[in-house]
């Protein structure tokens, strides 16, 4: 066993820091630590996701016929590691590690030539239309009806939660195509222009003043049946392929321990009057850092199980469940970290194009929006509780 | 980068699996839990031609050269079988005393004998006042002309009753007064002015308070050249921590395995308790925490030859986290069994018991979380 990174692996790492540090501009990394809500905007995400491209970097997870860089899996870890390390943007991941493998796994060649490059240049952003105001965590019982007239289906219904609909202009949605005694044999998988008349979008504010969930209104909306993946009625099966690439790549520890990073910073420095003197705070920062120790030897034991070709099974549901609770646990102890300053509430976005002086300072500015959009971690991508139920039957038999 | 096991030490876990599951049964466990010794002389042996006395031992000193994952794969066996044999004591924390204080004559005359199975240690070092305190020692060794006198009292001595010899710590006092070092002494368990008042174990196995007067001991008892020994025992003990800690894993997998189980076969209101929600999250969050541990176990097991901080700061993660999730694992495995789980009928509570002198030994959850964090000063900004 060894926990250190061979020769090989350590100088794809230095190439990966030297990419970094030749693309990675202030600017990018300044709206990044600024951004408090889930995923960055895209005019920082897709600018971070065209340099990713033209290194050939653009879909990690990718085979390398779709334009992947057929990467081990110890090198999508550094490669994921070193990222979140620097501080880089979040890219679209709704194309790239959502839509981008349902395609490649089940989409026509058509959808596939078509749809897999403007992925990777970024040309198209992507949203997920998944969730409706009646079905939650039983997505299943979703209502959004596609009806077939013709070479075309008319959907009627609503999607809710979908991250970034203002922005993108295409969806991917899981609608009713048929009724049958199982309520998941009914449902296509399609692949929706947003610009097709019918569709409303109506912006929802999170508890942290940020814009990043809409609901979505379809009004008999037009789309072709060649838009559909795969077979009618099978779009569960590809839904739920989705969401364990959703849960985790299994690489998240290095994200959870840059934020930590960030707030032991400024409790250790005198714009928290050194928080960090307080025995509390210093014993919940090791709190914490030891839970991200923790995550990340199960994300290393799951890597070293991929690479020999082994099958990790139900971890990712630990790791998804456990990356949520330490991300709200991490924005927890920021509020914290910052005492008093933690009542100022500044209301503008985004927080990196400010035109006025806010009230606390820069490097404060995300800590209580983050805590409290952050409670979203362990609700979207199956909650978790959903995630204890998918443990307790998948790894304990029960 | 690779965590998964070689060839050898997926063998060497197979062994001890089996070994454990044949040798230590519940009423080896009855048995020794009112055995005066504790443990079975004859499974030591067993132990020694198993090769796990010489495991971790240097080659050249007829030992395998085995490490801390090694070490780390035969606990967790042990933790499952509760295993009560002086592992700890005369391997894990002895071995490695002897090994990195002693002088090569030192070595010699004591690490083939362990490793063969027919010398086992003890290591005395703490002390009621110290608390968890590692650099705070009160026994003195004052300079003699014919070699040391030790005078003082050592608590919660791991098997030192069954001990050959006892490593005892104590501050060294020369013409001048105390000299702010430690020193480690090997004292014969027969030797004039030490006494032994030993006791069961919480957990099984036996512990003993030793009573120091006015003993006297040879120069060449002294370990090494009379170095500050403070170094080697916070490098021992963290390894005895990661060796517990992987102990402790394969206790709370026991006690999970059981709880599971028995949630499947009990029946309340006309089905088992396995189909309610709120027992399967229960028993989920245990199955995430005993992965949890696992992983920290294996994490300071890979670190502990890494430089002073990184090594500690990962020992004192995973004795800190561990305690914590053995608490938990063992209570709610108590919990669902009900009534049951409370009786010395069943052998959860012995299970937990064990967990619970786990996070006792060398210092609590809270005692590590601020040793880490006293440790991680710094490191962020530097």
């Amino acid at each position: 066993m060894d926990l250190s990174f061979n020769a090989e692996e350590r100088a794809f790492q230095s190439e990966v820091r030297s990419f970094i540090a030749k693309n990675l501009t202030e600017e990018m990394k300044r709206a990044t630590a600024l951004t408090p809500s889930v995923f960055s905007d895209p005019d920082i995400g897709m600018a971070w996701q065209r340099a990713l491209h033209s290194r050939g970097w653009g879909a990690p997870g990718w085979p390398v016929d779709h334009g992947g860089p057929d990467w081990t899996p110890a090198q999508r870890w550094i490669f994921e590691s070193e990222c979140a390390r620097a501080g880089v943007p979040n890219v679209n991941v709704m194309g790239v590690k959502m839509v981008g493998p349902v395609i490649i796994g089940f989409g026509s060649p058509e959808q596939k030539n078509f749809y897999l490059p403007r992925i990777l240049s970024g040309e198209d952003y992507w949203c997920q239309g998944y969730s409706e105001p009646g079905s939650g965590s039983d997505l299943s019982s979703l209502k959004t009806r596609a009806v077939r007239d013709g070479d075309d289906y008319i959907i009627n219904g609503t999607k809710i939660w979908t991250t970034h609909a203002h922005h993108a202009n295409r969806m991917f949605a899981l609608v009713r195509t048929s009724d049958g005694p199982r309520q998941q044999d009914g449902i296509s998988f399609i692949l929706i222009d947003m610009k097709t008349p019918g569709i409303t979008t109506r912006p929802i504010l999170t508890i942290g003043g940020d814009h990043e969930v809409n609901q979505v209104f379809f009004d008999d909306v037009r789309v072709p049946v060649a838009n559909r993946v795969g077979e009618e009625g099978k779009g569960w099966t590809y839904g739920k392929y989705l969401l364990e690439f959703e849960r985790g790549s299994g690489i998240a520890s290095a994200k959870l321990r840059e934020g930590l990073r960030a707030i032991t910073e400024l409790a250790e420095s005198d714009l928290t009057g050194r928080a960090i003197d307080s025995p509390d705070i210093a014993t919940r920062i090791s709190e914490v850092e030891v839970d991200i120790d923790a995550l990340e030897m199960t994300e290393l034991r799951v890597l070293s199980a991929l690479q020999t070709g082994q099958n990790p099974g139900a971890v990712s549901s630990i790791l998804k469940l456990r990356n949520s609770e330490i991300r709200q646990a991490v924005t927890r102890l920021g509020v914290d970290v910052i005492g008093h300053d933690a009542l100022a509430v500044e209301p503008m976005r985004p927080l990196y194009k400010l035109n006025h002086e806010p009230a606390l300072p820069e490097d404060m500015l995300t800590a209580v929006p983050e805590y409290l959009n952050g409670r979203a971690y362990t609700i979207f991508g199956g909650t978790s509780e959903i995630q204890r139920d998918i443990i307790a039957k998948m790894m304990l038999g029960i | 980068m690779d965590l998964n096991l070689s060839d050898e030490q997926r063998l060497l876990r197979e062994s001890a699996d089996r070994f454990v599951t044949e040798s230590h049964d519940a009423d080896h466990r009855r048995k020794m839990a009112s055995d005066p010794l504790g443990f079975s002389p004859a499974v030591w042996k067993q132990f020694a031609e198993l090769g796990w006395l010489a495991l971790p031992i240097p080659e050249e000193f007829d030992g395998l050269g085995g490490g801390p994952v090694e070490i780390g794969i035969l606990m967790e066996a042990f933790g499952r079988g509760l295993v009560s044999e002086p592992y700890i004591a005369t391997v894990v924390l002895g071995a490695a005393l002897i090994e990195r204080c002693g002088s090569t004559a030192q070595k010699q005359a004591s690490l083939p004998k362990i490793a063969d199975g027919s010398m086992k240690l003890a290591f005395a070092h703490s002390e009621r006042a110290a608390r968890f305190d590692l650099a705070k020692v009160a026994t003195s060794a004052t300079k003699t002309a014919q070699g040391w006198r030790l005078a003082g009292s050592k608590i919660a001595v791991l098997d030192g009753h069954p001990a050959d010899e006892i490593i005892v710590s104590a501050h060294l006092h020369d013409h001048h007064g105390p000299s702010g070092r430690i020193g480690l002494f090997l004292v014969p368990a027969t030797a004039q002015g030490l006494a032994i008042s030993d006791y069961p174990r919480l957990g099984g196995g036996r512990a003993c308070n030793i009573e120091l007067s006015d003993l006297h001991l040879p120069e060449d008892t002294l370990l090494g050249d009379g170095k500050d020994a403070l170094p080697a025992i916070e490098w021992a003990v963290d390894r005895a921590m990661a060796a517990l800690g992987a102990e402790a894993v394969g206790i709370m997998q026991t006690l999970l395995d059981t709880t599971l189980e028995y949630t499947k076969i009990r029946k309340q209101f006309g089905r088992p308790l396995s189909a309610n929600q709120v027992i399967r999250h229960r028993l989920a969050d245990m199955a995430i925490q005993v992965d949890e541990a696992r992983s920290l176990a294996l994490r300071a097991a890979l670190k502990a030859d890494s430089a002073p901080v990184e090594r500690a700061r990962a020992a004192s993660a995973a004795k800190a986290k561990i305690g914590k999730c053995g608490r938990f694992v063992g209570e709610q495995s108590i919990q669902l069994h009900g009534g049951m789980g409370v009786t010395d009928e069943l052998e959860v509570g012995a299970y937990f018991k064990r967990l619970v002198a786990f996070d006792t030994l060398f210092g609590g959850s809270a005692h590590h979380y601020a040793r880490h964090a006293q440790l991680g000063r710094g490191t962020v900004s530097a």
